[in-house]
């Protein structure tokens, strides 16, 4: 071997002597050339990109910012707001005139409930109002400890974690457990603060056509198939399912037990955001679990707030140890942010105990849910839109007047003609550039058990008269 | 008393430079023109020349001394901090080996057995501080307390039997421990008197909820009484509360900045505006702490090289602060922030959570602590939950600003608007702290917090602790460095009834743990000399006064004494 490559070299040299001159000269002239096209090419680019100091100063005097926000129409739809004056209650003042609320979501009534006020007044005179810090930083009062408890209990769930905002629970949940790689699959209808909790958490979003389970389950085979393609990946991919239990945007309920199904069939956790069922649904107002008999620790974490039926504020989320007890350290919300002020947490609590005390309450609001629903069926030119037991309802135009802003004038009209009237009711708001998508426009019904039968026969009459009035 | 010029440039700078301006009746008009000739000789061109300039006809850029320090970690003490962490990290590993082969008893939660062959909750890394580090010092967070969160509180008394895997209640209450950890700045945190009498009546006649959003029918009157009232406060033309002070961040820089948009965002920001940053979808630009100088290269070459790749000028440019930091105790360098801003014609949005009633003469935050125009800040935001002792935040600035919001804020449209009591404590503390009841109290509390403040910081210094940030900052960190030593000095300070807020990785810096002690209105002298002893008791105890400057006493020293007494006057 080593002869073989002495040999080689040998020859190599000897053919070195033996070319001649002129190749020599014209091959070394060649290897010259190439080294100083290598070189010399990036220098110049280098060159010529950079600025003077001269002409730095000459863009940044050119440069003009749009301004920090665009100008507000003066008639902007969502500028002027309905001024409530004094308790938003059954009886609320809008605007100066008395209405009946078909607006507020305060199902259960306990807004108004005098044990709960008592009970926030104690607390009041016990710690005050604010709790000057995060949980973490002595910003945890007994109450929170207490109330968590009461909600674990009262769900039948090993724990519950309270926020001090509705809108940032399912917010802040969402990206405590999914990261960036990890997959969602979410219904098309999910709630705003669900998609902000998307966005934060920089997984990959499918969405799935609203309630649609087929539709679900093809993206789950295309997911299994992708998996199948590369298995070392998909062992750290988590997979998750969100979605509403009743939907705010379109007040119908998701189908749970098919969720379920899905769920254990191809891996995937669920997430479920109660904010419009707790309280509401099942036969102790636990929920969507409840009213489908759903075992609750197959659902792997609940959401939602405490500012609807509970008419409190901040939200919690409820579940196993083993997922819950994890945003205590990863949900920004809750380690961020000052805890929630003792005086609602003891208003949460003491609508627990009435909820727990008399469960008639929530066959009270399904009643009244299915009659309201019932009577506000076939009204000319208007559609209705939800479940006969969904409290939040939705009058959507049966056929649009050709663009939204047109649409929305003419839904305002109906809700102003009804306030005229003394029934409260309000257009359900959304950021339409924001929402992924977007609701079509419409009119909020809330059904409470405080209506009476006299209050909803007003209102539906007012509605039904004011509705052929603007849709004439 | 000394910088580290090694990591914190800009400071040993500004601090020699602003020291000249105590007695600007004296001397610090002709120091600063002497140094804005002896500047503009250099070829240079810094923005905050002309903005001398045109000041120096009154004063310099800084109206009051801006003395900040921030001491180096001693070589020994951050080389015995790696160690510690290298010792806990290889104990970690083996207690895991432990548990892994059922040797040690484990204690975590476990997934259920119908979801073993799903794909894990979480990364067994991702577990590995929380279960071998954190779990050891637990005890030391999440207290849970039962009273005012006053000057003073009372703490449920806990015990653990498996080294802080779960907590036992003893049912006896640990009373009158002198609180350092609550933000109670201006000792709004009270179950009697006015704010709360007020807030009483508010629960009884509108109970505690609001079942609805702003925009659609939760606008209550007094909401927009409080808008109005923070206006004045803030001496802005109008103001937007929200229900909670993260989400006033994280939901508001959304609808403020877009794609195309650039945000220059201070590295030690809150985790609410890193968080509405990123929602926001803009792309982000992270400058050194306070450091002026890292601010404006980001500033000249974003607008100088605009967007990356498409190479298109920025739509706008946002500047982030916070007025003051809570980990760091500094407070932002806002007369120099604001020039930047004019001179690139950048947006400034300004974080006061902390500084808000608890800096200033007049407690209107940092703006008022540096004799500013607020009409210089175009995003003014601040929390509720702290020198107010109530909950929310707020944005306040010019007229166009606010109706925007007002329209087109995410918690404007899906969030639950504030509860009345919340709103009536803030009213009532606000109107205290204004003069707005007749009374001085709000004023007293002030010039009390800023004397405590003063006094503490001074007496910590002399004991020989590492204490960070400005001077006049009510949050004062003391540095611990030693992993072991957060618990320890947490729990002796417990033990001798001082309720203290400890804080490591990842909060801080790894090496970096420290306490952090939140000064009052409503500690009173003696509870302070209280703290103080045992501080010192504790310190000498765990060797924590690490400072190498107590010895010597450095050359800023007469300049404290004059400062004291100009806060006396």
């Amino acid at each position: 071997m080593a002869s073989g490559q002495q040999w080689v070299l040998v020859e190599m040299v000897q053919a070195f002597y033996e070319a001649p001159a002129y190749h020599l000269i014209l091959e070394g002239i060649l290897i010259l050339w190439i080294i100083r096209l290598l070189f010399s090419k990036t220098y110049k680019l280098h060159e010529t990109y950079k600025l003077t100091e001269k002409e730095k100063e000459d863009l940044i005097e050119e440069w003009q910012p749009e301004p920090l926000v665009p100008p507000v129409s003066k008639d902007h739809p969502s500028l002027n707001y309905d001024v409530v004056s004094g308790p938003p209650r059954h009886k609320i003042i809008i605007n100066g005139k008395e209405c009946i609320n078909f607006a507020s979501f305060n199902f259960l009534g306990l807004l108004d409930n005098d044990r709960v006020k008592e009970k926030a007044l104690a607390s009041l005179k016990k710690y005050g109002v604010g709790t000057c810090g995060p949980r973490g930083f002595y910003g945890t009062f007994d109450v929170h400890l207490e109330l968590e408890s009461r909600l674990a209990k009262f769900m039948k769930t090993e724990e519950a974690i309270i926020y001090s905002y509705g809108f940032a629970t399912i917010a802040s949940a969402i990206p405590a457990y999914s990261k960036r790689g990890d997959i969602i699959f979410v219904d098309e209808a999910a709630c705003f603060s669900i998609q902000k909790g998307l966005q934060a958490s920089r997984s990959f979003i499918k969405y799935f056509k609203h309630n649609d389970m087929e539709d679900l389950e093809r993206l789950l085979k295309e997911q299994e198939l992708e998996d199948q393609k590369n298995p070392r990946k998909a062992r750290v991919t988590r997979k998750f399912i969100v979605v509403e239990g009743l939907y705010i945007n379109t007040a119908d309920i998701c189908p749970l037990p098919e969720l379920v199904k899905l769920k254990y069939k191809y891996k995937v956790r669920i997430f479920l955001e109660e904010s419009m069922s707790f309280g509401v649904l099942g036969e102790h107002g636990r929920g969507v679990t409840e009213h489908f008999g759903v075992n609750i620790d197959d659902i792997d974490l609940i959401s939602s707030n405490m500012e609807n039926a509970v008419a409190s504020i901040g939200g919690f989320c409820c579940g196993r140890s083993f997922v819950i007890d994890h945003q205590r350290l990863s949900g920004q919300g809750y380690c961020f942010s000052a805890s929630l002020p003792p005086m609602l947490a003891s208003a949460a609590i003491e609508a627990l105990n009435i909820m727990e005390e008399d469960p008639g309450i929530f066959t009270d609001l399904k009643e009244k849910c299915k009659h309201v629903h019932k009577a506000l069926q076939g009204i000319p030119g208007l559609k209705l839109v939800g479940e006969p037991f969904a409290p939040a309802l939705h009058l959507q135009l049966e056929k649009s007047s050709g663009s939204r802003d047109s649409d929305m004038q003419l839904l305002r009209t109906i809700v102003d003609s009804c306030l005229e009237r003394q029934v409260a009711l309000t257009l359900a708001r959304y950021l339409e550039k924001e929402e992924r998508f977007l609701p079509p426009p419409s009119i909020r019904v809330v059904v409470t058990v405080e209506q009476t039968e006299e209050d909803m026969e007003k209102a539906v009459h007012c509605i039904k008269e004011a509705a052929s009035a603007a849709l004439k | 008393m000394t910088e580290s010029p090694a990591t914190k440039p800009a400071n040993g700078d500004v601090c020699q430079r602003v020291k000249n301006g105590l007695k600007p009746e004296r001397n610090g008009l002709l120091k600063s023109l002497h140094r804005c000739h002896e500047r503009q000789s250099k070829h240079h061109c810094h923005p905050e020349e002309e903005e001398v300039h045109a000041a120096s006809h009154h004063d310099s850029l800084y109206s009051r001394p801006f003395v900040e320090s921030f001491e180096e970690t001693p070589m020994l003490v951050a080389v015995l901090t790696y160690m510690g962490y290298g010792i806990l990290t290889i104990f970690g590993y083996l207690r895991d080996f432990l548990r892994h082969w059922k040797i040690e008893r484990c204690h975590i939660a476990r997934e259920k057995e119908e979801q073993k062959d799903f794909v894990p909750l979480y990364q067994d890394f991702e577990n590995f501080y929380t279960r071998n580090l954190y779990m050891r010092i637990r005890d030391n967070w999440n207290r849970p307390i039962c009273s005012v969160p006053g000057a003073k509180v009372d703490l449920m008394e806990r015990a653990s039997h498996d080294y802080n895997w779960t907590f036992e209640y003893t049912g006896r209450v640990v009373r009158d421990v002198i609180n350092l950890g609550s933000y109670n700045y201006l000792g709004f945190a009270e179950n009697f008197g006015p704010c709360a009498d007020s807030a009483a009546e508010v629960t009884i006649k509108y109970g505690v909820g609001v079942a609805s959003t702003r925009q659609e029918i939760g606008n209550l009157d007094r909401h927009e009484d409080m808008e109005k009232l923070v206006a004045k406060f803030l001496g802005v033309e109008s103001a937007m509360a929200f229900g909670m002070g993260f989400a006033t961040n994280s939901m508001n820089i959304p609808a403020l900045t877009g794609k195309g948009c650039l945000i220059l965002s201070d590295e030690l920001n809150h985790a609410s505006l890193v968080l509405g940053a990123r929602l926001s979808g803009s792309t982000i630009r992270v400058f050194k702490h306070n450091n002026m100088q890292s601010l404006e290269k980001l500033l000249r070459e974003a607008i100088v090289h605009g967007q990356p790749r498409t190479h298109r000028p920025w739509k706008k440019i946002l500047i982030v602060v916070e007025g003051i930091y809570s980990m760091e105790g500094s407070i932002v360098r806002l007369p120099e922030v604001i020039a930047l801003k004019k001179r690139y014609r950048a947006y400034l949005y300004l974080d006061e959570a902390h500084s808000i009633g608890a800096l200033g003469p007049r407690g209107r935050g940092v703006v008022d602590y540096f004799g500013l125009d607020p009409r210089d800040v175009d995003v003014m935001m601040g929390t509720f939950t702290k020198s107010f002792g109530a909950a929310g935040g707020y944005i306040a600035g010019k007229r166009e600003l606010i109706e925007y919001l007002r329209s087109h804020s995410h918690s404007a449209v899906y969030a639950t608007s504030m509860s009345p009591p919340v709103v009536e404590q803030i009213i009532t503390s606000m109107k205290c702290i204004m003069g707005e009841d007749g009374t001085t109290i709000g004023c007293d509390r002030v010039r009390q917090l800023a004397e405590n403040t003063v006094y503490f910081r001074k007496r910590l210094r002399e004991m020989g602790f590492i204490i960070y940030g400005n001077e006049d900052s009510p949050v004062v960190p003391m540095m611990l460095y030693m992993p072991a030593k957060i618990g320890a000095f947490g729990r002796e300070m417990l033990k001798r009834d001082i309720g203290v807020v400890v804080v490591g990785f990842p909060a801080t810096p790894i090496i970096e743990s420290r306490a952090r002690f939140c000064i009052s209105a409503a500690h009173t002298k003696e509870m302070l000399d209280r703290a103080l002893s045992v501080i010192s008791e504790v310190g000498d105890l765990l060797q924590l006064k690490y400072s190498r400057h107590r010895i010597q006493p450095s050359m800023a020293r007469p300049f404290d004494d004059n400062m004291y007494e100009d806060i006396d006057d």
